[in-house]
């Protein structure tokens, strides 16, 4: 069968699994941002049980498995009587991972914006969450943009994950169309040419803007 | 709520995790001895000064890099026994995870390779040092010890990232823990024990080769 002929039949059928991993990617990168910038903000915080509870979060998530992770939330956590939906659960497995790996870096991002940065909004007696606001995240996210950049295409990566608990994304009906064709050159092939396209072609573009964005709004460009 | 920890069956099950936990070490180190001659070969293929090679094996690396290890894995699994290449789950598996992770080491090795001062090599090639001998004896010595960390992390990573072995039945800790789970119906111990040996190793890793590191860098008179 001609590749053309291929993606007739099941171009559909890849096609929305595509759209399931793009929702997939960017209700996880969501919660991977809002998550990383509280554990973040939490391991900096002069209150022990802030700081306690974030470094649990960011040692436990990052280090174990994603996929641990999400057997855990999809198959334990109604245990304990939190029962999520498989593709609730997928992006939130998901989220809380990268959030993990994403907290570490807006805390060193923050960290290294320099000591004259605070000590003039401490000389201009701006309130501390003003100062933070208004002086040292602005500077810190230009500083933390690049390896985003590199942590969402892991976090796009991370998605293909949540096929295994049947999630039907671009990974699940790139299985399925395998197990009832065995083309699995075709299959396989044109899932990961997609991954590629979006992480590529989408993401990296974005990200690039978003710098750029951000360098003018600091003055920087 | 159902919630209720069985200490007995836990103690039934550990043997059988702790078995497959040395499953998941064999699996991690083979991986990542590949990792390491490979990413150095795609490391090296990009400073050969044929343009063409550079271009491919960039190419190469940014796609490895940016598609999901779990679909890698099933491609070298199912894609070989349609040209008539039967690989076992391990070999494939191994292949997959190799070959993801050179990626990542070779841009480790390469920002390494790229962070030793220009001088270096100019002076190499004044005493009129060999290639070999300059890569080897000036170049690689310098090179390491900034390398390591992120040779570390991989080294991690790819603990890390053994469960997904389990797809292709690799009978590593995450493929244990399923076939407990669907044997006896309980969910709880088996994950929440696979989460515990994954942290017990990681965490101390991690450490370890913070130390190694500084290790390294002495004796290097660093």
């Amino acid at each position: 069968m001609s590749i053309w002929e291929y993606m007739q039949i099941y171009g559909a059928r890849l096609a929305s699994g595509t759209a399931i991993t793009c929702a997939q990617f960017v209700l996880a990168a969501l919660i991977a941002i809002v998550v990383a910038l509280l554990a973040g903000l939490g391991k900096l915080s002069q209150n022990w049980l802030i700081r306690g509870t974030s470094v649990v979060y960011i040692e436990i998530f990052r280090g174990t498995s994603l996929l641990v992770q999400l057997y855990w939330i999809f198959f334990v956590l109604p245990l304990f009587g939190i029962t999520l939906p498989k593709f609730v659960a997928g992006f939130v497995s998901v989220g809380l991972n990268v959030g993990s790996y994403g907290a570490e870096l807006v805390r060193g991002a923050i960290q290294s914006v320099p000591k004259g940065q605070w000590e003039a909004a401490y000389a201009l007696s701006m309130s501390p969450a003003k100062r933070m606001r208004r002086i040292i995240l602005p500077q810190a996210i230009g500083i933390m943009l690049p390896p985003w950049g590199n942590l969402l295409i892991e976090l796009l990566k991370g998605t293909a994950l949540v096929s295994l608990i049947s999630v039907a994304d671009l990974m699940f009906q790139a299985k399925q169309i395998n197990a009832s064709t065995f083309l699995s050159a075709q299959s396989f092939g044109i899932a990961l040419v997609i991954y590629y396209i979006l992480a590529r072609f989408f993401i990296t573009p974005f990200m690039r803007r978003m710098e750029r964005a951000m360098a003018r709004r600091l003055g920087k460009a | 709520m159902s919630f209720n920890w069985r200490w007995d069956f836990t103690w039934d099950i550990l043997p059988r995790l702790l078995a497959a936990t040395l499953n998941t070490l064999i699996a991690a180190g083979a991986g990542y001895a590949i990792a390491l001659v490979l990413g150095l070969i795609l490391a090296l293929a990009q400073r050969t000064g044929w343009r063409g090679l550079t271009v491919a094996v960039r190419e190469f690396v940014e796609f490895i890099r940016s598609t999901p290890l779990v679909l890698q894995i099933f491609f070298v699994f199912y894609v070989g026994p349609q040209f008539g290449i039967r690989l076992s789950p391990w070999t494939s598996g191994m292949i997959a995870i190799g070959l993801h992770y050179s990626a990542y080491l070779s841009e480790v090795y390469r920002a390494g390779i790229e962070a030793v001062p220009k001088g270096q090599w100019e002076a190499c090639r004044a005493i009129n040092m060999s290639t070999r001998d300059t890569y080897l004896r000036i170049i690689i010595p310098q090179a390491l010890p900034p390398s390591i960390a992120g040779m570390g992390n991989y080294l991690v990573g790819i603990f890390k990232d053994t469960p997904m072995l389990s797809v292709i039945g690799v009978a590593e800790l995450m493929h244990t823990a399923n076939a407990i789970g669907s044997e006896s119906y309980r969910f709880l111990e088996p994950y929440t024990l696979v989460g515990v040996i994954f942290l017990a190793i990681s965490l101390p890793t991690a450490g370890l080769i913070r130390l190694f590191e500084g290790w390294v860098r002495r004796k290097l008179g660093l």
